[in-house]
C-alpha cells in the first residue's frame, strides 16, 4: 500500500495528468450512466433532420432525424468498451509472447519475434479493415481485429524488459533455490517489468478508440450499435452544410484520446524507474 | 576422510561462441568434506564462477554445456538428474550466495516473502510457519530486530544486512553444501569480516561443506581449510592452506601471493603478475601460464604439463614444480 501512496503522490503532482484523469472520469461516467439518464434510442427518428443544436434537442438531429446527443451518449459506451477490451486483449497476448521470447531467448525467441514482426510490417489499419471485412462486422470481431493489430508493440516492449531482467542476479538466485521457470516469469520478473507495459497499454486504449472510429467511419462496425466514428461517417456527406454533425462526435474522440494520453504520460512519469527518488 | 559431501571429477564446461568453442572449465576435480571450507582461487576469467554454476547445472545452455565429468553430492550423481530432480537439489541440498547482495534480491518483494519462497518450495510450509521461520533465520544470521526487518523491502537494508538475508535464505533448508561466490567483494571491509565469521560459524553449527570462491587471499588464509588455484579453466595447484602459503609450488600461485602481499621496501609500487590472462580464443601453446611465467623453459612452450600428485590432496600442474619451491 505504501508503494501505491508514492505512486499516487507522484501522479497527482502532474497537473496535466490529473486534469486528464478528471476528464477521463467524466467520459467514463457519461458512458456508464448517460444511456440510463438520457434514455433516447439513438436509432429512432425523433424529429425533422438537420435540426440545429439547442433548438429542440440539445445537440440537434442528424441527416435521418436522429438525436445526436443520444448517439454521443450511447457511442461513448461502445467506443470506450472496444478500446479498453482490445487493449487488454492485446496486452495479454503481447506480454505472453514477449515474456516467453525474452526469458528463454534462442530459437524460441526467434520464432516468436519473427511472428511478431510479420504482424508489425503490415500496415495496421489495413490489416484491421481486412480482418473485419472477412468476418462479420460486430463488436467482437472489431475488438479482436484491433487487438490483433495492437499486440506486437507490447510484445517487443515486454521482450526487452524480460531480456534486461533475465540475467540479473535475483533471477539467478531464484533459479539457484530451485524455482520453476513459470514462477520466475510470472511472479519474479513480471512485477519488475510491468510499469512500462502498463504505460504503453494505457496509451494503446487511445489508439484503439481511433482505430475503431476509423473502422466505423468506413461502415465496418456493428450495424446495431452507434459509435462516434459511425456518426462522423454518416455526417461526412453533409460536411459543408451541417459541419457540427461531424464536429461533435469528432470533438468527443479528440477529448477522450487526449485525456487518455495525458493519463498515460502521467503514469509513465509516476512509474518510470529512471525518474525515481 | 570418509565420503566427501561434494565430489567433482573431471568436470569440463564448454561455451560455443561465434568465434569458436571455449573451454571455460577443463578437467576439474576436487572434493569437499563435511565441515570443510575449500577456497577456489584465481583471477577473473579463470572459470571459478562457471565451475560453481555447473555444480547446480545453472550454466546457460546454449551457449554453455557441461561436456563431461561427474558431480556427486553425498554419492548422488547430479549431472544425470532430470530437470525437476535437480530443481529439488537447488536451494535444498546445495545453496548459493552471490557476489552482489544489492542485485540478488528481488526489489519488489519483502524479505519475508523472499525467504518464504525457499521454505515453500522445498519444505511446503504454511504462511504462518514461513513467517516464524523467516524471523528465526534472520535472528540466526544476526539481523537485529528481525520482526521488523522481515516486513521490509531490500532497499530498506544496508549491503551487509542484505548479504545476511541472502545467507539466511541459503541456510533455510540446512543445505549440505554452501557455494559462496565472492560473498564479500561488494561489502565494506569492516562488514566483510563479520559476514565471513558468520559463514564459518554456521558451517560448524550445521556441518555444511563450503565452497568459497574468491580472489582475496586474505580471506583464504583466514577461512579456508584447503585451496584450489585455477587458471584458464584448469586447476593448477591444490593443497591445504598451510601448504599453499608456506610451500607453494606453482609460479602462478606465487604470483597471486606476491600480488597480495605488500612488503617493506615496495614503496608505492603494487606488485602484479606481468601480462594478462590469455584470451580464450588465443590460448598459448604448451602451458597456458607460460607467457607470464618467470621460470618458463623450452618444454613449457611446447608441451602441456599434467597434474602431478605429491600427496593426497596435494597436486600441482607444472613441470618444474619439484624445483620451484619457495
Amino acid at each position: 500500500m505504501k508503494r501505491f501512496h508514492i505512486f499516487w503522490f507522484r501522479f497527482r503532482r502532474n497537473r496535466a495528468a490529473a486534469g486528464g484523469a478528471v476528464v477521463l472520469a467524466a467520459i467514463l461516467a457519461l458512458a456508464a450512466f448517460g444511456p440510463v439518464l438520457y434514455d433516447v434510442d439513438p436509432f429512432e427518428m425523433v424529429g425533422r433532420p438537420f435540426m440545429l443544436p439547442f433548438d429542440r434537442y440539445p445537440l440537434g438531429t442528424d441527416v435521418a432525424g436522429r438525436d445526436i446527443l443520444a448517439g454521443i451518449v450511447h457511442g461513448a459506451r461502445v467506443s470506450l468498451m472496444i478500446g479498453v477490451l482490445a487493449s487488454v486483449a492485446a496486452t495479454i497476448v503481447g506480454v505472453t509472447f514477449g515474456a516467453v521470447a525474452g526469458y528463454y531467448g534462442g530459437k524460441i525467441d526467434d520464432i516468436l519475434m519473427r511472428t511478431t514482426e510479420f504482424f508489425l510490417c503490415i500496415p495496421s489499419f489495413v490489416l484491421a479493415v481486412v480482418l473485419v471485412a472477412i468476418f462479420q462486422p460486430d463488436v467482437v470481431t472489431v475488438t479482436i481485429a484491433i487487438a490483433v493489430v495492437s499486440w506486437p508493440s507490447v510484445a517487443r516492449l515486454a521482450r526487452g524488459e524480460f531480456i534486461s531482467h533475465r540475467d540479473r542476479e535475483y533471477v539467478l538466485g531464484c533459479r539457484a533455490i530451485g524455482m520453476p521457470d513459470w514462477e520466475i516469469i510470472l511472479l519474479q520478473i513480471m512485477p519488475n517489468a510491468l510499469p512500462p507495459i502498463i504505460v504503453v497499454s494505457s496509451l494503446m486504449v487511445a489508439t484503439a478508440i481511433l482505430t475503431e472510429s476509423g473502422l466505423s467511419f468506413l461502415g465496418l462496425s456493428d450495424p446495431n450499435l452507434v459509435s462516434w466514428g459511425y456518426m462522423i461517417g454518416v455526417a461526412r456527406t453533409v460536411l459543408r452544410s451541417a459541419w457540427w454533425m461531424a464536429a461533435i462526435p469528432g470533438a468527443m474522440i479528440l477529448i477522450t484520446v487526449l485525456a487518455i494520453n495525458l493519463v498515460g504520460e502521467g503514469l509513465n512519469d509516476a512509474l518510470n524507474p529512471k525518474l525515481r527518488k | 576422510m570418509s565420503q566427501p559431501v561434494l565430489d567433482v571429477q573431471g568436470l569440463s564446461v564448454n561455451f560455443r561462441t561465434s568465434h569458436g568453442v571455449v573451454n571455460a572449465v577443463e578437467d576439474l576435480s576436487f572434493q569437499i568434506g563435511e565441515g570443510e571450507t575449500v577456497a577456489i582461487v584465481g583471477e577473473s576469467g579463470s572459470g571459478k564462477s562457471t565451475a560453481a554454476l555447473a555444480l547446480l547445472r545453472l550454466i546457460p545452455d546454449p551457449p554453455g554445456k557441461i561436456v563431461s565429468g561427474s558431480v556427486r553430492l553425498d554419492g548422488t550423481e547430479l549431472l544425470t538428474l532430470s530437470e525437476s530432480e535437480i530443481r529439488h537439489i537447488r536451494g535444498f541440498k546445495i545453496a548459493m550466495i552471490f557476489q552482489d547482495p544489492m542485485m540478488a534480491l528481488n526489489p519488489v518483494y519483502t524479505i519475508e516473502r523472499q525467504i518464504g519462497e525457499v521454505l515453500q518450495l522445498h519444505l511446503g510450509m504454511s504462511r504462518r510457519e514461513r513467517l516464524l521461520e523467516a524471523i528465526e533465520l534472520l535472528r540466526l544470521v544476526g539481523v537485529p530486530a528481525p520482526e521488523e526487518r522481515v516486513q521490509q523491502y531490500p532497499h530498506n537494508l544496508s549491503g551487509g544486512m542484505r548479504q545476511r538475508v541472502m545467507i539466511a535464505m541459503a541456510l533455510a533448508c540446512r543445505p549440505r553444501l554452501l557455494i559462496a561466490d565472492e560473498p564479500t567483494t561488494a561489502l565494506d571491509v569492516t562488514v566483510q569480516a563479520q559476514v565471513l565469521d558468520l559463514i564459518q560459524g554456521l558451517k560448524d553449527k550445521f556441518g555444511m561443506a563450503v565452497m568459497l570462491i574468491t580472489h582475496d587471499l586474505g580471506i583464504v588464509a583466514e577461512t579456508a581449510d584447503r585451496v584450489v588455484v585455477m587458471y584458464t579453466g584448469r586447476k593448477v595447484e591444490e593443497g591445504s592452506v598451510t601448504e599453499i602459503f608456506d610451500d607453494l609450488r606453482h609460479p602462478y600461485t606465487r604470483g597471486l601471493l606476491g600480488a597480495a602481499k605488500w612488503e617493506e621496501g615496495d614503496g608505492d609500487m603494487l606488485r602484479e603478475i606481468p601480462g594478462t590472462v590469455p584470451s580464450p580464443f588465443d590460448m598459448p601453446t604448451g602451458c597456458s601460464f607460460q607467457p607470464r611465467c618467470p621460470l618458463a623453459e623450452a618444454r613449457c612452450l611446447s608441451d602441456r604439463p599434467g597434474l602431478e600428485t605429491f600427496a593426497p590432496g596435494r597436486e600441482v600442474r607444472c613441470f618444474i614444480a619439484g624445483e620451484a619451491r619457495s
